[in-house]
């Protein structure tokens, strides 16, 4: 366990350092100068050239990198030129309004995807599971942002059943605060509730082809007991996984989300950021986001080695 | 379905031409993604002559007139024929991702091949790989299309880098397998170069998982790319994309639901054709492949 703890570690730290200097390089893959990119089509020469210096471009490649990577070590993220803070502080400010919105579409996701794959995996080739399969399929296929904007309009212009937008701090009303994350969580997690039904269905569908569900059967244990105890345990792996790829799909899902929804989260803050060409804070970004899959992969890895010996020794 | 196939041909029957494009027209869901996206793709290639009206014609006396009265899918905030602008765009954004697909499938499975066939490349090319699979796909091609410029040629070198990890995994991973079987040891054996054994061997009997994969990541251009022109960062307005389309419904939303639904519903049928495609092709060229995707 030791050696392959080791080995999986070491193998981490250049797909690390690999993650940075793609982060960084975003800058450097803007034709022509940027600094005159950030600063608009209608800046003067010396606004440019304060850009310029509070970068640091003024400098070779090599030193940008080094400084920059210095200032990671201390923690520091480089500043936003929109919002004139530092990213760190930027990011750290809108968690509370992204962090429970990621958890209640995680949750939602959970919640639906899982039993709807075992169900359909359960009945398969029947009516159930051509309808779970077929939602799920189109649960893939919609674009979120665009589902948001449905949803608004039928449960919010039509319905009025729910706000069609904005956000209201949790201390200021939860009933409000609550009413705000429906829409908002329902189109972030449809995607993933495909995809984990999807994966659950198919990996349901193989276990219980498996010796040792046929065993107990044969046994005579009741068909919950089987499905509970044997099955449901061995589809957890993948399930695992998905959870592990969701963190980067809601990211990213949160961008488009929050901006339909007029949400002021750390979606909102990249959508701004992209659209505004604020080079820190996308660098920062891309790189906190890549640094933190990185590692989830790594614990994840790790857990299957704790959990299943074969991973161990296996290859 | 095999059972099936067997009996109508007889045991000892001979071999039918094209067994693969019968089986593939046997499967109901690639039958059905097929029409979903020939329809798409109908739109796209005749747009000149189907669309009513010109996409880019403003006439502000026709603002915001709802689906119907002469206009198929109503009109927008500058009074333009949505229906025409929706055949204009499906050119546009079906364009991009087939684009994409040939850019991604080129480069994609080249540095799958050496990371494949040459071990000693292997290593760091996998852990480049490794690296861009680290930010999420739809981010870092934001990011890429932000710094290089809002344009339609940038979009698709975007997605073409950030899809690049996918494709050359699955070909890497096919070839690992090629590689060692018998004809592939028995051509080396005879002295056979390396760059011969790749296309004449190695290449063609890792076609069918990326067959596979690249209409799957046809389906994934299609749905980044929407995203990309919504936020502004694919080809810029006026031009008629479908994200772009979506983008200006946005902000009339509330009165004119129709600006932004009909784009939106074109995306979904594009790509829930294509992933059905994707799943036909998986059943029928690739069985194993099955459990594994998603």
């Amino acid at each position: 366990m030791f050696w392959y703890a080791a080995r999986r570690i070491a193998a981490s730290v250049p797909v690390l350092l690999l993650v940075t200097l793609i982060s960084f390089s975003m800058m450097h893959l803007v034709p022509g100068d940027p600094a005159a990119a950030i600063a608009g089509s209608g800046a003067t020469n010396a606004e440019i050239e304060a850009i310029r210096l509070q970068l640091g471009l003024d400098k070779p490649f090599l030193v940008q990198l080094a400084t920059w990577f210095g200032g990671l070590l201390q923690g520091d993220l480089g500043r936003s030129i929109l919002l004139n803070r530092p990213v760190w502080q930027a990011i750290v400010e809108r968690l509370p309004i992204t962090l429970p919105l990621a958890l209640f579409a995680l949750a939602l996701t959970l919640l639906i995807g899982i039993p709807a794959g075992v169900i359909a995996a359960l009945r398969a080739n029947t009516w159930v599971d051509q309808a779970v399969t077929g939602l799920a399929m189109l649960g893939v296929s919609v674009p979120s942002f665009w589902l948001a904007l449905m949803l608004i309009v039928l449960f919010g212009v039509h319905l009025e059943w729910l706000p069609t937008g904005g956000f209201v701090p949790f201390s200021e009303d939860p009933a409000a605060w609550a009413r705000s994350m429906v829409l908002p969580s329902i189109s972030l997690a449809l995607l993933q509730i495909g995809l984990l039904a999807r994966i659950t269905r198919g990996t349901m569908l193989e276990v219980l082809r498996q010796d040792y569900v046929r065993t107990a059967r044969a046994k005579g244990l009741p068909g919950w007991m089987v499905i509970g105890k044997h099955a449901l345990k061995n589809v957890m792996v993948p399930v695992v996984t998905v959870i592990g790829i969701s963190f980067g799909l809601l990211l990213s899902g949160s961008i488009v989300i929050e901006t339909v929804y007029g949400m002021p989260g750390i979606g909102r803050l990249i959508a701004n950021a992209i659209f505004g060409r604020d080079y820190p804070v996308i660098q920062g970004g891309l790189l906190l986001t890549g640094t933190i899959l990185v590692l989830l992969n790594l614990v994840v890895d790790l857990l299957y080695a704790v959990i299943d010996p074969r991973v161990r020794y296996g290859r | 379905m095999a059972a099936e196939a067997i009996a109508a041909n007889g045991v000892l029957a001979p071999p039918r031409r094209f067994p693969v494009t019968r089986r593939l027209f046997r499967h109901r869901l690639f039958v059905t993604g097929l029409i979903l996206f020939g329809s798409m793709l109908f739109l796209a290639v005749a747009a000149d002559w189907i669309a009513p009206h010109n996409p880019m014609r403003m006439q502000f006396r026709m603002r915001f007139r709802p689906p119907g009265e002469g206009f198929l899918f109503g009109t927008d905030n500058f009074g333009r024929d949505i229906f025409s602008r929706l055949c204009f765009g499906a050119r546009l954004s079906l364009g991009i991702g087939f684009a994409v697909v040939i850019v991604n499938g080129v480069f994609g499975t080249a540095i799958g091949l050496i990371a494949g066939y040459f071990r000693r490349a292997d290593e760091w090319l996998m852990r480049v790989m490794d690296a861009l699979m680290a930010f999420p796909a739809v981010l870092l091609a934001l990011a890429i299309a932000a710094a290089l410029g809002p344009s339609a040629a940038n979009a698709v070198i975007a997605l073409s880098v950030v899809y690049i990890p996918r494709t050359a995994r699955i070909v890497r991973a096919t070839v690992l397998v090629v590689r060692e079987m018998d004809y592939v040891q028995a051509a080396r054996a005879f002295g056979g170069r390396d760059l011969w054994i790749i296309f004449r061997h190695i290449l063609p009997n890792s076609l069918a998982p990326l067959i596979v994969q690249l209409t799957f990541i046809f389906a994934y251009a299609v749905l980044a790319e929407s995203i990309l022109s919504f936020l502004g960062v694919g080809p810029p307005p006026p031009t008629p994309t479908w994200g772009n389309m979506i983008a200006e419904g946005k902000d009339y939303i509330r009165e004119a639901w129709w600006i932004a639904m009909f784009p939106g519903l074109a995306i979904c049928l594009t790509v829930l054709g294509l992933n059905l495609l994707g799943d036909g092709l998986r059943d029928v060229l690739d069985p194993r492949l099955k459990v594994q995707q998603g």
